[in-house]
């Protein structure tokens, strides 16, 4: 079979698990069903040639779901009834987002087709990249040599993104008491 | 174009999930639902029919490559959205311990 038929396949089944996990009512469940999403995408960037983004896709995974059943699995979870204006909500958040999808139809034509992508810059990278950095691996001489400022940054960004994690996480609340008086 | 129909539909399933849900575990999962539909869409933007994966082996030219660009910024997007989840889980954690509950239209009192 071509890829593109896979393609399809996956990305069905990701649509699928997807809608599965937003309305399932019990949450463990909806979390296992977002697992199948992200070992969905990490099977297409097998199949999309891409062995580094699979491999890290798959223990981004696996940690997105430690970390989301270790948060959650101890919560009291009580789902609310829906109410009126939830329903109107719904529906007209599914008819604009249809609309949206109709028109956005025009735009992926004028895209280039799949497949043939518009390789200029990479061009470059993939006739030197060898030469320049001295990496078997294209990728790498991209992350550690081309763009290692962005590597930099994105290591800036996690550090910080733990940082706010744990800092928010060990805050005593000042006004508890208050709080749970006025509610 | 089917496949970034496709996937154009993934990214819209996760909008409307942070449009209507109320839960926050809901929204933190469709937020992470969008961020797989972009990086994907991203990849798919650079597939070469018939090509194979940007490493130097034996008798493999870079003709015949994939283009590898946007995976080399994919791979710090997906590294960056595992810091993004861990700090959303633990704003919704501290939301829980101080309000006892995740619906967000019960959230009213955003104080400090």
């Amino acid at each position: 079979m071509p890829v593109e038929t896979w393609l399809i396949f996956v990305i069905s089944f990701m649509i699928l698990g997807s809608i599965v996990a937003l309305e399932l009512k019990d949450i463990l469940s909806s979390i296992i069903a977002i697992g199948i999403v992200g070992l969905g995408v990490s099977v297409s960037f097998l199949f999309l040639q891409a062995p580094d983004l699979a491999i890290v896709q798959f223990l981004f995974e696996i940690f997105a779901l430690i970390i989301l059943v270790r948060a959650f699995i101890k919560k009291d979870y009580h789902q609310e009834e829906p109410s009126r204006v939830n329903k109107i909500l719904v529906g007209v958040t599914i008819i604009t987002l249809i609309a949206v999808f109709l028109l956005s139809v025009n735009i992926f034509k004028s895209l280039p087709a799949f497949g043939k992508p518009l390789m200029e810059t990479s061009e470059y990278y993939l006739a030197n990249g060898a030469k320049d950095t001295g990496s078997a691996n294209l990728v790498t001489s991209i992350i550690l040599d081309y763009r290692a400022y962005d590597t930099l940054g994105e290591v800036t960004v996690l550090f910080t993104a733990i940082l706010g994690a744990l800092t928010i996480l060990r805050i005593k609340s000042r006004s508890k008491d208050s709080v749970e008086e006025q509610l | 174009m089917t496949v970034y129909l496709l996937c154009f539909i993934l990214l819209l399933v996760g909008l409307y999930g942070i449009i209507t849900k109320r839960d926050l575990i809901k929204i933190i999962l469709s937020l992470g639902i969008m961020g797989y539909a972009a990086n994907l869409m991203l990849i798919l933007f650079g597939y070469k029919s018939g090509a194979i994966y940007p490493i130097l082996e034996k008798g493999v030219t870079p003709e015949i490559m994939v283009d590898h660009l946007p995976q080399a910024l994919v791979l710090t997007s997906i590294v960056i959205e595992l810091g993004i989840t861990a700090m959303l889980v633990a704003l919704a954690v501290r939301l829980f311990e101080k309000y006892k509950t995740f619906d967000i239209t019960k959230i009213r009192r955003l104080l400090g």
